[in-house]
């Protein structure tokens, strides 16, 4: 079962996952922590010991943004950008999404929404591959190794789509 | 099938909130299309439609029982989905547990803010 504050991620279709997020926070806020660079550098890290280079947002239809992570330990970077398609504050930006190692061919869209209710947001970031080889791939991707069996996991995973659907 | 498009057909199978509320029975155990069919309000035809994609899709099979044909859940395909999902879960939980932690002190901030914004000057 999911904790009430958990992150849910359900596939949707054969290219599409829905990733749906609640936050105790007005959407003003989520908001501002998802545009403004000095407020993405303080959460949208990697793992640990991986720290936020740079965080560049030009937030304008068209206007790019990038981020560099690097391993503290050894300077490894990681970056990753796109280009703004919809922006609609503060309740919705769409934006593509392609990272520098190509671990995976072409880009993502990636839609995210803010909805508040009660003085919370509810996120929901939709992220469609392009195509079922990219999605595929990034399937592969080595995320974050050495997952216990997950096969507890599989029932509550369905539970709680059934609860949904 | 090779293990890209078993991933297209269980993705493709878990698309369906019918189908997954299928597999949710079929965790707790072997059912009938009998079965199975109750608790919807569709008919057997319909639920034999799903159940077809979720063989395909390798997601279950038949029993032994050649009278009743019992339907099973097959785990290995669903755990190499549900895996994938689990990883992608737990990073970005990760990340949103600071966005939380951040958002909570944005608002104390906020309220300092307001709070002294509303302070009659004396």
């Amino acid at each position: 079962m999911e904790t009430k504050s958990g992150v849910k991620v359900e596939a949707q279709g054969e290219r599409e996952i829905l990733m749906t997020r609640e936050f105790n926070a007005p959407r003003d806020l989520v908001f501002e922590c998802h545009t403004k660079p000095e407020l993405i550098k303080r959460w949208l890290l990697g793992p640990d010991g991986w720290i936020m280079d740079v965080c560049d947002v030009d937030l304008r239809v068209g206007g790019k943004y990038r981020y560099v992570w690097k391993k503290i330990a050894d300077g490894t970077m990681m970056g990753m950008g796109g280009t703004y398609k919809v922006v609609s504050r503060p309740e919705s930006i769409h934006c593509t999404e392609i990272f520098d190692e190509a671990w995976y061919a072409g880009e993502a869209l990636v839609q995210s929404s803010f909805t508040e209710k009660n003085e919370r947001t509810t996120l929901k970031v939709t992220i469609l591959y392009n195509s079922k080889e990219t999605r595929d791939m990034v399937l592969k991707s080595p995320m974050e190794s050495g997952v216990a069996a997950s096969y507890n996991r599989l029932e509550d995973l369905l539970i709680s789509s059934k609860a949904k659907g | 099938m090779s293990s890209s498009d078993r991933l297209d057909a269980t993705f493709a199978a878990l698309a369906d909130p019918t189908r997954r509320a299928i597999l949710a029975r079929l965790a707790k155990g072997d059912a009938t299309v009998m079965d199975l069919a109750k608790p919807f309000s569709m008919s057997q035809p319909a639920i034999s439609k799903h159940l077809k994609v979720l063989e395909q899709a390798g997601l279950i099979s038949r029993g032994l029982d050649a009278q009743k044909r019992p339907r099973r859940i097959e785990a290995k395909p669903l755990g190499e989905a549900s895996e994938w999902l689990e990883n992608y879960r737990k990073f970005w939980e990760g990340r949103y547990q600071q966005l939380d932690a951040l958002l909570d002190e944005l608002k104390v901030s906020k309220q300092i803010k307001t709070k002294r914004g509303k302070r009659p000057r004396s």
